[in-house]
């Protein structure tokens, strides 16, 4: 239900979604930054925390290809704000307070045991 | 073979109580009323076609606020229960156990599937008509949000006859939330309950995030937009963000229960203040997610009725952004106690403090928006003003609560207890009821009886300080939360039984309410004019109720109250008296669906599959959701056209009379 009056592209049209070659190649990497932890684990590959270090990095390396490639960040209708960035910034925000205030107030909780 | 189906039929139904036998006998006679009810007037095709399968956000919004007003029907019976329990200490009206479920229940259903769904059935009735759209952004999603909401809530009050509520408080904290702890099927009710809704409320979220962005009427910059729906673009980037927290924290609770994982437990290094640390993470925006469109409907309310534009519109606007974004910052309140040390509980403190400013500045604004107006004092008006001091009170000693060493005092007392319910009662409850009236010739087309409203009003009012101002002293002399009795010697005996009365004249005043709507159904004070209230805004233009397409013209706008402002041009004869005939264009319209209800039916049957760990009915509802999300993705033809001739006709006959 586009309201066309205000913006004729707002809805439904298909120019601004990715193409088949992009979804691929998405899809692709994903799988790949997939396995490559799970290939970590399962042979015990390297130290504990190396192997953290390894997943934290393929999923935050995971978010950014996902973001690119489906999630449509570098798209844009018209002059219309760019929504999605803007979306993406506060939730990263967000994403931090919660992980950064959560390690904080446990890391104080731990010290009453 | 008897002998099997007995056992398994006194596990699953819960026994031994006469007064779920009771309530057995009631919910069983009720649904058969119903059933021969639908089929004696022949009414099974009209609830299909106009109810079940709609996407209309008008219809949705009825079905929503019918649901909430059930529920607080529900979580109301529960609070009268516990306070009568209270009042009469050693009588065991109610033992422990049941009292656990019922202060459980009572919370989880009136802050989920009470309060929430008011809130979207206002939402999905006021902003598109307030933007001057036909709809919301998202027609089927906002079906789907519905009927996942509504069979989520259903879920839920099921533990009550079918396997036992949930008794672990209404976040459910582990351990005592946990396997080893709680190992009836109660808990799984609580978890898919909640879950199901809250797929519901997050696709709302974004409904009307998206809707607000892209569907204003031409000329509606952001800062034109009216009070109530900024407060509801607050909410929806709150739910947006916070939701995700809730459900990622009950499905590890979850995986807990199910797989035998461990992060909250006791042992094998879970932790459970970890669970109540990311639940606040949820718990504390939700309760600004309930206020703040409360705060959007008295602002709408207090400029209509006091015949003044809203005092300080751009400070009421950043106000409610602040608070919506400092509500990620104050969760840890929640647990000052629980020992982070001085640093964390500092922080936590001064932010939630900071709170009370921009809430300052908002009340100060109605102040001088109602100061030198012409005051009516119809009911939406009178709820407005009994919520000002009832919400400062709730609000002092909100702050009271937040100073973290004086915490340690009040945690988990009935002064809490009195706090929360000052601020959600007098804040949320009476803003949505002030909402309800307002909104109610819209709705319908008739209003409501006054005379019955002002005898509820005065019962709810009354009824509350009666029952919640002993509380605070309850809880200064030490009375604790979620205790089912006590000794007469502790001195707490007769402020329960006056705290007790309060409630029972709240009830009385719930029974005011019914009767109110049921009298102004048969007596109807119709309103044809459309703007009953003489008000400023859009979806006052149109009449009441609003044809299905809302706006037969969309309107073009130039001012913040852009109804009043047109009406104060015709007055002064810079406009015509009577407008030109409007030119008409086909109007686009989404088609009634009926798979939001079946993909929510199966949502059920999964949900309940999880809560009995019966995987071969879970697997059975997710297949029945994957196939109603494929079916939906191979239809084509989910929208029509309303051809002119039709218009002209519908609008001709709605406002042939005016």
């Amino acid at each position: 239900m586009a309201q066309h009056s205000t913006d004729s592209h707002a809805h439904g049209e298909d120019h601004a979604h990715g193409s088949l070659k992009s979804y691929i190649i998405g899809f692709i990497l994903s799988i790949i930054l997939t396995i490559i932890p799970l290939v970590v684990v399962m042979n015990h590959m390297f130290q504990a925390t190396a192997t953290i270090l390894i997943i934290m990095i393929t999923a935050v390396l995971q978010f950014v290809v996902q973001l690119f490639f489906f999630m449509h960040v570098r798209d844009r209708t018209g002059n219309q704000p760019r929504w999605n960035v803007m979306a993406l910034i506060f939730g990263l925000a967000i994403v931090l307070v919660v992980v950064s205030g959560s390690v904080w107030i446990m890391a104080y909780n731990g010290v009453g045991y | 073979m008897l002998e099997k189906i007995k056992d398994f039929a006194s596990d699953f139904f819960v026994t031994g109580d006469p007064l779920i036998y009771g309530a057995d006998v009631s919910i069983g006679l009720a649904m058969i009323a119903i059933v021969v009810g639908l089929t004696y007037f022949k009414k099974w095709g009209w609830l299909w076609r106009n109810y079940l399968t709609t996407v209309d956000h008008k219809k949705i919004g009825i079905m929503y606020i019918l649901a909430s007003i059930l529920m607080l029907f529900r979580g109301g019976v529960d609070a009268i229960m516990m306070r009568t329990q209270l009042a009469f200490p050693n009588l065991e009206f109610l033992h422990p156990e049941h009292y656990n479920q019922v202060f459980t229940t009572h919370g989880v259903v009136m802050i989920l599937f009470m309060a929430m769904p008011f809130m979207f059935g206002l939402f999905n009735i006021v902003v598109p008509l307030q933007l001057g759209a036909r709809d919301v952004a998202y027609p089927f999603l906002n079906a789907l949000s519905f009927w996942l909401f509504f069979l989520g809530a259903m879920l839920f009050n099921l533990s009550f006859v079918i396997g036992g509520s949930p008794d672990a408080g209404w976040l459910s904290y582990p351990p005592l939330s946990e396997l080893q702890f709680n190992p009836g099927p109660g808990q799984n009710f609580y978890i898919w309950g909640i879950q199901i809704s809250g797929i519901g409320s997050l696709a709302t979220g974004i409904n009307f995030i998206v809707t607000i962005i892209k569907m204003r009427a031409p000329g509606m910059t952001f800062m034109k937009m009216p009070m109530f729906t900024w407060s509801v673009f607050a909410t929806c980037v709150i739910i947006i963000f916070a939701f995700p927290i809730l459900t990622v924290t009950l499905a590890l609770l979850f995986i807990d229960r199910f797989a035998g994982a461990h992060f909250f437990t006791l042992d094998g290094g879970g932790n459970p203040m970890m669970y109540i640390n990311l639940i606040w993470m949820w718990g504390h925006p939700e309760v600004y997610i309930v206020i703040l469109p409360a705060f959007g409907i008295f602002s709408e309310i207090v400029s209509v009725f006091s015949r003044k534009k809203l005092f300080g519109y751009t400070s009421m606007v950043f106000a409610m952004l602040i608070i919506a974004f400092v509500s990620f910052f104050t969760w840890a309140h929640h647990f000052f106690t629980m020992g982070s040390g001085a640093d964390v509980n500092a922080f936590f403190a001064l932010s939630t403090m900071l709170i009370a400013i921009p809430t300052g500045v908002k009340i100060f604004n109605w102040l001088f928006t109602m100061y030198r107006g012409r005051i009516r004092f119809d009911l939406p008006m009178l709820w407005t003003i009994g919520f000002i001091p009832c919400f400062i009170i709730g609000g002092m000693t909100g702050v009271l609560l937040s100073v973290a060493p004086a915490d340690f005092q009040y945690h988990n007392s009935y002064f809490l207890i009195a706090h929360f319910h000052q601020v959600l009662i007098g804040g949320v409850v009476f803003g949505y009821f002030a909402g309800m009236y307002y909104w109610w010739p819209k709705m319908f087309g008739f209003k409501l009886n006054e005379t019955l409203g002002r005898w509820a009003f005065w019962f709810w009012n009354i009824g509350f300080y009666v029952c919640f101002m002993p509380q605070y002293l309850l809880g200064l002399m030490g009375m604790t939360r979620r205790i089912s009795t006590f000794d007469w010697d502790t001195g707490w005996g007769p402020l329960n039984v006056v705290s007790t009365m309060g409630a029972y004249l709240m009830g009385v005043a719930f029974l005011f309410q019914v009767l109110q709507i049921a009298y102004s159904i048969k007596h109807r004070e119709v309103d044809t004019t459309g703007d009953i209230w003489d008000a400023h805004t859009l979806e006052w233009s149109i009449p009441s109720p609003a044809p299905e397409y809302n706006f037969a013209v969309v309107p073009v706008v130039d001012s913040r109250d852009p109804l009043w402002v047109e009406k104060q041009r015709r007055a002064a004869g810079k406009l015509p008296k009577n407008p030109p005939k409007p030119v008409y264009a086909p109007i686009h319209m989404p088609k009634n669906s009926s798979i939001p209800i079946i993909m929510s039916t199966f949502f059920f049957i999964a949900g309940f599959g999880f809560v009995f760990l019966w995987t071969w009915m879970a697997v059975l509802g997710l297949i029945g959701v994957a196939g109603c999300m494929i079916a939906r993705s191979f239809q084509y033809d989910t929208d029509y056209y309303i051809p002119v001739e039709e218009i002209e006709k519908t609008e001709a006959s709605i406002r042939g009379t005016v």
